[in-house]
């Protein structure tokens, strides 16, 4: 990585994290995601024993993906697949937030010119930020998952719950699919911020990224998508073209001249 | 040093709309070591002009050299070379000012980033608030970090984009005896400014400019070419038909009586006085004080901005 890089991620970091919203925003939110399951298995060890409850609401499509377990594992794994999702949207949420501002930011308090005017390149000026932006999400997803795993037995979720959550799928979900989404989010924000004249906008206009994940959750809840390996592999990949596609085109896009003459 | 051919930038909204012209034609040179002064009113493309020699923006037709690199090819060596002031000069406001300096120091590729940051700091009187938040600066130690951050990776050539606009008179005169400084150390200074007395004080040459350039020279030239030489002979008493006398004489072009003041137009001053000193004395003028009349800069500019216009 080149120092220009490091100096970009080092100068994002020091200014969002100077401000103690941002910071307590970037703790708070992945603690809440962390908890909020944790909260819902330890309420249903208790009612749910192994064969308890009824699977004839369960999407067909899913009660298919259950052989071999009772019922009520069945039901928390269903359950927990939703909360698999909120842990993709994890790595998001926080870097959609810094790197809407970034560019536009930068226009806003007027220390972009001399910014553009370093030797720095485009690209460089991009991954810095970029990763300024995805990684905090990243890491604070990563421990949050750790730490949600650790605390699973606490909760007393049996052993194939346990071995669900740290088979495939959800590894899948957290460790590969959470972080390409974050690169997706992140670039579209940066596109969006350097071609918005207002934070507000560019913020809100970014989080249109969420949508596909939000209609692959509801998919989930109405049983049309069910989150197994398979289908995860094929998000997966569907994630690295895009990524590689909005990389490209934040590059492209990303026209110093306009940028400067345009913002007023 | 810098050079342009035929430099031209226009601006095109829309497609439906006819583009702006914001700088036509400018055929310059700026020489090494000079100070340069680029002057205009607002709009004239003045910044436009700076930001395509700084590799900021890209020319719509011509060329232009930075250090011999051509603007639009050399780009980022042209960055890598040159210092940049710009109009608005924004900073890190949540950042201090050492780590805004540090910031800037390593996208420069500044080798001793500590030793550069602590010079300029302290050249700048900043270093005694060199932990405190930018955000908390006047504007004139702002402008004052600007400089530091133009400046920090040693540039031959520096872009002053109004270096004094908006400063207190004492925080102005600050900035100008720091450019005043650069100059001594032979570095190429290309100063945008609305401050005229100031580009009379520090500037070798001035460009006037209003999308295109209208007159270039040092200051002292444009004044001979646009009102002449004048001395002015303050007189203890004005007597009658002194003046018709002086217009007389053979070196005179013109002669004007101002309360007790003879304000003549001559092409040497320096060789003709004597003479005229001297028949004064015979007419009878008792000749208190002479000096040599020296139109502001602000007239040269008034009058260069009024013949433009009215071409």
């Amino acid at each position: 990585m080149s120092e220009r890089i490091r100096t970009i991620i080092g100068k994002e970091w020091a200014e969002v994290f100077k401000n103690k919203m941002v910071l307590f925003t970037v703790l708070f939110m992945p603690l809440l995601f962390t908890a909020l399951p944790l909260i819902m298995l330890g309420t249903m060890s208790g009612a749910v024993g192994a064969d308890a409850g009824d699977m004839t609401d369960m999407p067909a499509q899913f009660a298919r993906a259950c052989v071999g377990l009772s019922s009520g594992e069945c039901m928390q794994i269903y359950l927990l697949n939703e909360f698999m999702l909120l842990f993709m949207m994890m790595p998001l949420i926080i870097p959609i937030t810094i790197a809407a501002y970034s560019v536009v930011g930068e226009k806003a308090t007027r220390s972009l010119e001399p910014l553009l005017a370093t030797p720095i390149t485009t690209e460089e000026l991009l991954a810095g930020k970029g990763l300024a932006a995805v990684i905090p999400g990243v890491l604070a997803t990563l421990l949050c998952f750790g730490l949600f795993v650790a605390l699973l037995p606490l909760v007393g979720v049996g052993e194939r719950i346990f071995a669900y959550i740290t088979g495939p799928t959800w590894l899948l979900a957290v460790l590969v699919a959470g972080p390409l989404m974050a690169v997706a989010a992140v670039n579209f924000a940066l596109i969006v911020s350097s071609r918005v004249n207002d934070p507000r906008v560019a913020e809100q206009l970014s989080t249109i990224i969420i949508v596909p994940l939000l209609a692959v959750l509801f998919g989930s809840l109405a049983g049309i998508i069910v989150l197994n390996v398979t289908n995860m592999l094929i998000g997966i990949l569907i994630m690295v073209v895009a990524d590689v596609a909005l990389v490209y085109l934040g590059a492209r896009l990303f026209q110093r001249e306009v940028i400067l003459t345009r913002w007023k | 040093m810098i050079q342009t051919e035929d430099l031209t930038k226009r601006f095109t909204k829309s497609k439906k709309e006819a583009p702006i012209t914001a700088v036509d034609g400018l055929t310059l040179n700026v020489a090494e070591g000079e100070v340069f002064g680029f002057l205009g009113p607002n709009g004239a493309g003045k910044t436009t002009t700076v930001r395509m020699l700084t590799s900021l923006i890209a020319p719509s037709a011509g060329r232009a050299f930075v250090d011999k690199l051509q603007v639009g090819k050399d780009d980022q060596k042209i960055r890598e070379r040159v210092g940049i002031l710009t109009e608005t000069p924004g900073m890190y406001e949540r950042l201090s000012a050492e780590r805004n300096l540090n910031i800037f120091a390593r996208l420069y590729g500044v080798k001793d980033v500590p030793g550069q940051v602590e010079k300029y700091l302290r050249m700048l009187s900043l270093w005694d608030r060199r932990f405190d938040e930018v955000g908390s600066f006047s504007k004139g130690m702002r402008q004052k970090l600007a400089i530091a951050r133009a400046l920090l990776h040693e540039p031959r050539i520096v872009f002053l984009d109004e270096p004094t606009s908006g400063l207190d008179p004492e925080a102005a005169k600050l900035v100008r005896d720091f450019i005043d400084e650069l100059k001594t150390e032979g570095r190429t200074i290309f100063i945008c400014t609305h401050n005229l007395d100031e580009a009379d004080r520090l500037c070798d040459r001035i460009g006037i400019f209003k999308t295109r350039l209208i007159t270039v020279d040092s200051p002292e030239n444009l004044r001979e070419k646009l009102f002449g030489r004048k001395v002015v002979f303050h007189l203890q008493a004005m007597l009658p038909g002194l003046a018709e006398r002086v217009r007389g004489l053979p070196a005179v072009k013109d002669a004007q009586v101002v309360d007790n003041r003879l304000l003549v137009s001559l092409e040497d001053p320096e060789a003709q006085n004597p003479g005229i000193v001297r028949a004064l004395v015979e007419a009878g003028a008792g000749v208190q004080f002479v000096g040599e009349l020296r139109h502001s800069l602000e007239d040269i500019y008034l009058e260069m901005i009024r013949q433009e216009e009215t071409h």
